[in-house]
Parts: structure tokens; sequence; C-alpha cells
């Protein structure tokens, strides 16, 4: 039975960490929806907001999850104001390699992370919430249970807003003006601009948006995880790894493609070993590339298709 | 006199040394004919085949500890590195062609930034081969000046710029400017891209090995952290091509002085060294908005700008 348990309790972890991560994904895959660019400096976005949360909860006491209203504004206004002044000038100038943009998010990803550095120190900083290490037990709600599962507070609390937030995003895309424009942007540019969509201004929000939801993202992930400045790198790689997964652009591949990840991520640590969780990341990602180059949303159109 | 440059450069380059530097200049140098080197390889498949890699670091770092498990493993001097590590970077380099390069632009960028991260993760992961976050420490140096490490590097770095002017101005050389241009229109012409694709790469990754089992022979230590670094290895090698400029012959040589001569200088001012990430990064996008393509490639667009401010001041 044991083997068995174990097994359930990492699937658990595996769905609740993979829940964040289709929350980090979905904002690169918007971005990439829309801009065509990848934004390398999505980590360090997230830092920032990681880091908005930690300080309001270092000077406030403010719990980590109430300072999402804060974060996502914040981190919605400067990925703004990053998209207007420094990404769109890129846009216009002509050079010989057009991963211009890519190199440019690259170098906003690396200011950031050394201004929190020389700002922030590097040192290891946690919110130690006190319900930081609470759980909720199966065995204490059905006695007689032949296997004892638990459920950690604090990460089912973040699963459920990443939950929330991925519905709300979903709201706004399919139902209102805004999102269906930025939908529009994102599947043909000149039809867009043909049909009266500002195109400009979706490119703006929607970094902002992508900007905003990865803020969210970091405020979700503090109460459960350490945050020190260079940790945005990581968590690029993991966004981009959903997105390959997903499929390019497409929201729903995002979250199952986080989901799949933070699964076999967890796999990978409980049988395999902690230090290898990065590189069974990087196994799914190959495996990916290779059998199954469209991503998730490939098969789920393929079988539209087929109907 | 164009044609003879290369020539003229590489002698003053090898009489420099004769004249009596420091111990310390010795070292700028060193560094910065290394970094030209990488960058010049970086060129060869970011600039003209216009596969733009953020993981050159791999190529680096594996190229290290061929040379570094040469040496911990098996007792044999850390120089057969040098010449066994093009055999170990091509093989390695070809089998990750074959993933990396079914992506294309920005897609590919980022998935040869994961293979960089990747390789450091395993290095780390399999100590009995590599001495893990351990590293590996040459104990004994082969020489104390580094006149010897000077000449070698300087060696690798002309054979390096040599053979790339010779493969752009052939045939291949058109080929990979082609692909660059258009994938799509290049495979219509009958170019078959992914060969092509696949050589640029694993030659690439072969001339960057050459530098990265180099830099353990002549620094003597080398662990994941150092040689697997993305910004500190893989980002540096692309803004030393950005800077000097893309697609060019000089380019890497004038971004290679310029980057470690504003590293070193960073560094001695007190208080700044903290701050060198957000200089370099401030540094390359100022240089991606306004010299998109380098200081050598947008030559023509700096001499315009001063000699239309010269009449300016003339009138004043």
């Amino acid at each position: 039975m044991i083997p068995l348990e174990g097994f359930l309790q990492t699937l658990i972890a595996g769905i609740l960490l993979g829940g964040l991560y289709a929350l980090i994904g979905i904002g690169m895959t918007l971005i990439m929806g829309v801009m065509k660019i990848i934004n390398l400096a999505h980590g360090e976005l997230m830092m920032v907001g990681m880091y908005i949360a930690f300080w309001m909860f270092e000077l406030f006491k403010i719990d980590p999850y109430l300072s999402i209203f804060v974060a996502v504004p914040a981190l919605f206004f400067l990925g703004i104001a990053l998209q207007k002044f420094l990404i769109n000038p890129v846009l216009k100038v002509d050079s010989i390699l057009p991963e211009n943009q890519v190199i440019l998010t690259v170098g906003i990803g690396m200011v950031l992370a050394n201004l929190a550095t020389i700002f922030f120190k590097s040192d290891y900083r946690s919110t130690p919430v006190d319900y930081g290490t609470s759980a909720w037990y199966l065995s204490d709600y059905w006695i007689d249970t032949p296997l004892d599962l638990s459920l950690s507070v604090p990460w089912t609390v973040s699963f459920l807003f990443a939950v929330f937030i991925t519905i709300s995003l979903w709201f706004f895309l399919s139902k209102t003006d805004m999102g269906k424009s930025i939908r529009a942007t994102a599947q043909d540019l000149d039809a867009a601009l043909i049909m009266g969509v500002n195109v400009k201004l979706m490119r703006v929000v929607t970094f902002g948006i992508g900007a905003g939801l990865v803020g969210a993202a970091g405020c979700l992930f503090i109460p459960i995880y350490y945050l020190y400045p260079s940790l945005g790198g990581q968590f690029t790689l993991i966004a981009f790894v959903i997105t390959i997964l997903g499929g390019l652009g497409s929201t729903i591949g995002a979250i199952i493609g986080g989901l799949i990840l933070g699964i076999f991520e967890s796999m990978t640590a409980t049988y395999i070993g902690m230090g290898w969780a990065p590189v069974g990341r990087f196994v799914i990602f190959i495996a990916a590339l290779i059998f199954l180059p469209g991503g998730v949303a490939s098969l789920l159109k393929r079988q539209r298709f087929g109907k | 006199m164009k044609k003879y440059l290369p020539l003229i450069i590489l002698a003053i380059l090898s009489i420099l040394p004769l004249i009596g530097l420091s111990s310390y200049a010795m070292h700028i140098l060193i560094l910065v004919i290394m970094w030209a080197a990488i960058g010049m390889a970086w060129n060869l498949l970011g600039g003209y085949c216009g596969q733009v890699s953020f993981g050159h670091a791999a190529y680096f770092g594996v190229g290290a500890y061929t040379s570094g498990i040469l040496y911990y493993k098996l007792g044999i001097s850390p120089w057969w590195g040098m010449p066994l590590s093009i055999v170990v970077v091509s093989l390695f380099s070809l089998v990750l062609g074959f993933i990396v390069l079914r992506l294309r632009g920005p897609f590919f960028a980022l998935a040869t930034l994961a293979m960089g991260e990747v390789m450091r993760v395993t290095t780390e992961n399999i100590g009995w081969l590599t001495g893990g976050t351990l590293g590996i420490l040459i104990q004994k140096r082969t020489w104390v000046s580094k006149f010897g490490y000077y000449y070698i590097i300087l060696l690798v770095a002309a054979g390096t710029f040599f053979l790339i002017k010779k493969l752009i101005e052939s045939k291949l050389g058109y080929y990979f400017v082609a692909i660059r241009e258009d994938q799509d229109a290049a495979e219509s012409l009958g170019i078959n891209t992914t060969l092509y694709k696949t050589i640029a790469l694993c030659l690439s990754g072969a001339l960057t090995g050459i530098a990265g089992a180099f830099y353990t022979n002549y620094m003597g230590y080398i662990d994941p952290h150092v040689v697997f670094a993305l910004h500190d290895i893989s980002i540096v090698t692309i803004m030393i091509v950005m800077v000097g400029g893309v697609a060019t012959y000089w380019g890497p040589l004038v971004g290679a002085i310029i980057m470690v001569f504003l590293a070193e200088l960073i560094r001695t001012i007190p208080g700044l060294g903290a701050a060198h990430q957000t200089l370099f990064g401030i540094l390359l996008i100022v240089i991606i908005i306004f010299l998109p393509n380098g200081i050598v490639g947008d030559f023509a667009k700096i001499k315009k700008i001063f000699k239309q401010e010269a009449p300016r001041n003339e009138l004043n």
C-alpha cells in the first residue's frame, strides 16, 4: 500500500504545482501569441512580484495572498512601461537579426535581477506565514482510511487562487470586447487591423496583462517557496517549456502543459532525485519537440477537425 | 591594404607581449582574445546562419570538461583536451542540433538556452565523472608566465578567424546567409537547410569548445556554475557580438575589447562591481535600440553622425 500512497501523494503535489505553473505559462503564451516574441524577462517579472509580496508582508504584515491586489496592478503598469518605451521602439528598428527583441528582453531581465540583488541583497527570503506548514490530512476526516494522504494548506490555497484567476482570465478573453480584440490580434494582425482593432493598444495591454498574471503567480508562490534575486531565470525556462508543451499561443494548451509539467516534475523529484527535477523538465520538453511539435493544442485541434 | 589587414593585426598582436607588459595586462589580453574567438564562433551560427543561440555555454562547458575529465579521471595532461574537444563537442553538437534545429527563431534561442541550463544541472548531478559542484582543480599549471597561454589562444583565435573568413567567402557561406534571410526560400531553391544548419552548429560548437578547453588549462579550475553560466558565458557571448557587430569579421574582436575592458573598469570602481549586470543590460538595450547591427556593422551610421555634427560646429 505504501508505494501507492507515495504515488498518489506525489500526484497531488504535482497537480497543485501544475496549477501554479499554468498561471506562469498563460502569461507567456498570451504575450507570445499577440507580440510574436518570447519574453525572456518573464521569470524576472515574477521575481519583482514576489518581492512586492515579501515587502508588503515584512513591512505591513499584509498576507501574501492579499498583496495580489497590489502586485498585479504594479506589474501591469511595469509591463506597459516596458512594452511602450523599450520593446515597441525596437520593433521598428531595422536590423540583421530579427531576434533583437528577444535579446532586448534578456537585457531587461538582467537589469531587473541585478537591481534586486543590489537593493535587497542576494539573501534567501521567505514569508513565514503561520499557516505555512499546516496541512489537511485525509485521516482526520475518514478514520479508517487505507491511504493517509495530506493536502498542504498554502499549496491548496495558492492552487485555488490560480484556478480562480485562470477562469476570470478566460471570461475576460472570451466575453469582453477587449478580450476578443486581443484574441483577434493574436490570430491575424492584419485582419484585426482592418476590422478596426487598435492593435498598438492591444499589444501594450497584453504585455501588461501577461506581466500582471506572472506577478499574481509570484504572490501565490511566495508562501510556499523561497525568494532570491536570481530566481527569475528558472521560471522563465519553466514558462517556456509549458508554452512549447501546450502549443504556441494556446491558453488551454498552457493550462494542460502546466499540469503535465507539474506532475512530471514532482514524479522525477520523488522517484529519481531532487537534483534531477530540472532535467526531468527538459526531458519532457525534448519529448514534446520530437513527438508533438505542435503541443497539446495541435491534439485538441486535430480532434475538433476529426468531428 | 584591406586585404592584408588581418595579417597586420595578427602581426601586431603577436609582437605585443614582447614589449614587456605586466602580468595583469597579459591576463586582460588573453581574455580579450579568448572572448573574441568565442564571439567569432557564435557569429558563424548566430550572425551568418541566423540561428541565435543562447546556450553557447553548453559547448564552452563541454569543451572545458573534456579537458578537465581527462586530467581528473585519466590523469592525462589537460592540453590534450584541446584537440579532443573538437571531436567531443562536434558529436555533442550533432546530438543537440538534432533536437534544437527543429525550432526556428526565438524558439531555437530558448531551446538552446534550456540546453545550457540542462548541461549545468547534469554536470552537477553526475559527481562521479565531473566532481559535481566541487569542480575540477588542475593542480599543476604548465607555465607560470602567461606568454605560452597567450600564443596558444592567439593561434586558436587566428585559426578561427581565417577558417570563418574562408567559409563565409565560399559557397557554404552564401548558403548560410540565404538560410538567415529566408529559410523557406532557401529550402525551395534546393538548399538542404537542415544539413547546413547542422554544419554551422557543429563548427560553431567545436570552435567554442576549443576555447573552453583552453579556459580549463589557463584558469586551472572549473566548476559547473562557472563554465555553464548563463549570464557570464552565454549572454556575454551574445553581447560581444551584438556590441561589436553581427555578421562582420571584426565585430567579435571589437566587442570583446569593449566588453572585457568595460568589465575590468567596472570592477576597479568601488561600489560599482555589484551593478555590473545592470550596466551590461543597459548597454545591451542601448545598443539594440540605437545600433542594432553593432559598432562595426553600423560604422557608416556612426561616421554620418559625426560628419553631420562637424559642419554644425563650424557654423557656430
